[in-house]
């Protein structure tokens, strides 16, 4: 079946395209238009007005399954996903059972391609079962299809354990994806070292938590040589110990999550636990870094870090409530709301959640050259929508951007060429004639 | 998102209707709190210390964190109001899948009681379950992890206020373990609010949290050097097992350093008095020659303790005739 695309804005930021033109999808692919469009049976997608590009690519989402199915399913979150544009999902192995044996990597992927909405990339376990000990047979789960290796946010407290797994995952060109995050000075921790922290007598995550992991990681990605991704970067002293470790040559890319580009320590007001996240919100200085920092090209990418959860588990005290944001369905509109605020223009914004992702996993989508699978998000840039926790598909409501008003309304979400999400407002698909 | 802070404490029409911080109070609350505990304290005195105020209301003393001393002064302060007691002290285990704090609150509130006087070892709990009762239940906070004690703060303002009169002119220590205090946090702003000349907190590094001097007061680490010109030393509470050997090392060095002994106390303001929240370790913090001397504070702040609490409950209730409580 043969689909045509007219007349959006198509930003292709791997490509350098941004222009108003049409896109043909065939076999699943992005393709050259043929002489002759319009056999019985093709759709042609009016995008008038809207913006064609990428669909997005999360690098980092919990989909909660296998293991809390009570929070979420793989057929909730993905849906969730593609209705917010996003076709590619990255999960970390932090699932019960954990993703560290060939068999859960199959399990996964298979359960994913089934669901038939966003695409699945499995992260494997660095050590088994996270427990931060024994390295896991990477060469195996890479075979099986892990984009890379990784801890999640369980640290690996031995450095010598660690020193081993870069170099062992080296072996094999895989990508060490790395939470940092000192387990000592975290302790029991869960906000920002600052002022609302002294005010509301919380336990606190210092920033150096953050920067001496990060600074024991990247030691470790420069003598052992492997490639690593630092998952989520929080605080201004990380960017610049991360430019710094670029400018030598490293082979480390970061990425930030949304919420930490968007919110600070002070959106804690009264103990609201929605903003109880991992890594906690810091201050304001700490969120313009990043900012610039996403700007300057020193983090590339921007991810949900999306988990959901029963509202029960954010209806605790402060510390106790589970950290985490549904964030699947405000990434793309925060994305825009970087563009709004001079800090990105819409064709880096894209990229940040489009072809940088796709580049760090070593996958062949977030861009529509010719052949590139047509993984596809069509979206409206100037449609307002107000962020209402108990509208998201996802089954998390736990979001702070409850009541914000956010631009960016998807239109259609294609996975492969195929339509995986339609939203009907004045634009049905079109049969050609 | 924005809005007053702890807007939560009044009702629509401005009126305190949870004690849950000191912060974002009105020198007038305050004063008014402070002014009908005075009125209070000859009802202790009397033959029947017993008014009606709060004749045909419950009150839970709902304490997950335990403690003697605090609730019997707030069960005390019930029963002189004529209100009905209630004590409960649940265990909680946060890792627990059992019974969380709002479903322990929503059960209790279902059998119509008027208001929860809530400890707990967690920071934001007070605030977390005055966010879901309905409209004409109450909270006081009795404690919560290390975010505030807002009815230890009134009474130990009530008792400056007793000694010394106005706070205008008065430079005030509070010296220890301000990290895990609430009680400090809960004396700071109330200070603040009433216009103390100065606040000073006094620790070691390790005690002192970051950034403190954003909450109006003047960190010191030396005591000798910090207790000059003070008129009022508020001493905290040390808890040994808190420190781990990490944050001090041991209690014969903080004693050394940070211990009030008389001859520190001569080194305060002439007239300078000493109080204690309680319970006091002697020979730690503070010498028994201070704790029973002349300048000490501390029983006195006991038995305003009650007056105190009794005129919080009357103020955050008292709004109200029986039965017609305001809903919705």
């Amino acid at each position: 079946m043969n689909l045509t695309i007219r007349n959006g804005r198509v930003i292709d930021p791997a490509n350098g395209t941004d222009e108003i033109r049409d896109l043909f999808v065939s076999d699943g692919c992005v393709q050259d238009p043929p002489a002759d469009i319009g056999h019985p049976g093709d759709l042609v997608l009016d995008a008038t007005g809207l913006v064609v590009c990428p669909g997005l690519v999360d690098l980092q989402a919990r989909l909660r399954e296998p293991g809390e199915e009570h929070k979420a399913t793989m057929l909730s979150e993905l849906s969730a996903a593609v209705s917010a544009g996003v076709t590619s999902v990255c999960c970390p192995a932090d699932t019960e059972p954990v993703i560290d044996t060939p068999a859960m990597v199959h399990m996964v992927r298979q359960r994913a391609r089934q669901i038939e909405r966003a695409r699945v990339y499995p992260l494997g376990a660095l050590t088994r079962d996270l427990a931060g000990e024994r390295l896991t047979d990477m060469a195996a789960l890479a075979e099986a299809g892990c984009v890379g290796v990784s801890n999640a946010d369980r640290a690996v407290e031995s450095t010598l354990v660690m020193r081993r797994a870069m170099q062992y995952a080296s072996n094999f060109d895989l990508t060490v994806f790395l939470n940092a995050l000192d387990p000592w000075l975290k302790g029991n921790g869960c906000v920002h070292e600052g002022e609302i922290s002294t005010r509301l007598g919380l336990p606190v995550i210092p920033e150096a938590a953050e920067t001496v992991a990060l600074a024991r990681e990247l030691v470790l990605i420069e003598t052992t040589g492997v490639r690593g991704h630092v998952c989520q970067l929080s605080c201004a002293r990380s960017v610049e110990k991360l430019a710094e470790a670029q400018q030598r040559g490293l082979p480390v890319s970061a990425a930030v999550s949304a919420h930490h580009l968007h919110l600070n320590e002070r959106d804690i007001g009264e103990f609201d636990t929605r903003c109880h996240v991992l890594p906690p919100l810091r201050s304001i200085k700490d969120r313009d870094t990043l900012r610039q920092g996403l700007a300057d090209g020193v983090i590339q990418a921007v991810c949900s870090d999306h988990q959901p959860h029963g509202t029960d588990a954010k209806l605790a005290p402060f510390s106790e409530s589970a950290p985490g944001i549904a964030g699947l369905e405000t990434l793309l509109p925060l994305m825009l709301r970087l563009v709004d605020e001079g800090v990105l223009t819409l064709p880096k914004a894209i990229a940040a959640v489009t072809s940088k992702p796709a580049k760090i996993l070593g996958i062949d989508v977030g861009q529509l050259g010719i052949g590139a699978p047509a993984d596809i998000c069509i979206f409206d840039p100037n449609g307002e929508q107000q962020i209402r926790a108990h509208n998201l598909q996802s089954n998390g409501t736990n979001t702070p951007f409850d009541g914000w008003m956010l631009r960016g309304i998807v239109r259609w979400t294609l996975v492969a060429g195929k339509v995986v999400y339609e939203n009907g407002h004045g634009h049905p698909i079109d049969h050609s004639p | 998102m924005t809005g007053e802070r702890n807007d939560i404490q009044f009702d629509a029409e401005g009126n305190l209707r949870h004690l849950l911080t000191t912060e974002g109070l009105s020198a007038e609350t305050i004063s008014e709190i402070l002014d009908t505990a005075e009125s209070f304290i000859s009802i202790g005195e009397r033959y029947i210390r017993k008014v009606p105020l709060l004749h045909g209301r419950t009150v839970v003393n709902l304490f997950f964190e335990p403690s003697t001393r605090t609730r019997t002064t707030f069960e005390i302060a019930a029963k002189r109001l004529s209100a009905d007691v209630i004590n409960l002290n649940p265990s909680r285990l946060s890792t627990s899948k059992g019974e969380s704090i709002l479903d322990t609150v929503r059960t209790l509130e279902a059998m119509h009681t008027d208001m929860f006087v809530v400890r707990d070892g967690s920071s934001g709990t007070a605030h977390l379950i005055a966010r879901h009762v309905p409209s004409h239940v109450h909270i006081i906070n009795a404690g919560d992890g290390r975010h505030a004690h807002p009815t230890q703060a009134m009474l130990d303002m009530f008792t400056i206020r007793q000694s010394k009169g106005e706070f205008r002119n008065l430079r005030v220590a509070i010296v220890g373990d301000i990290l895990h205090s609430r009680v400090a946090r809960s004396q700071i702003h109330a200070l603040n609010i009433l216009g103390t000349k100065e606040v000073r907190v006094i620790g070691p590094q390790t005690l002192l949290p970051t950034e403190i001097d954003r909450l109006g007061v003047t960190p010191v680490t030396d005591l000798d050097e910090g207790l000059a010109d003070i008129d009022v030393i508020m001493m905290l509470r040390l808890q040994l097992e808190r420190m781990e050997g990490q944050l001090i090392p041991s209690s014969q060095e903080y004693f050394r350093l940070y211990g009030l002994t008389a001859a520190r106390v001569e080194r305060a303001a002439p007239g300078a008095v000493v109080m204690h929240p309680g319970p006091m370790n002697r020979g730690l913090e503070i010498a028994s020659a201070v704790a029973d001397g002349d300048r000490s504070l501390i029983l006195p702040q006991v038995t305003n303790g009650i007056a105190v609490r009794m005129s919080i409950m009357a103020k955050l209730m008292g709004g109200e005739t029986g039965g017609t409580a305001a809903s919705g």
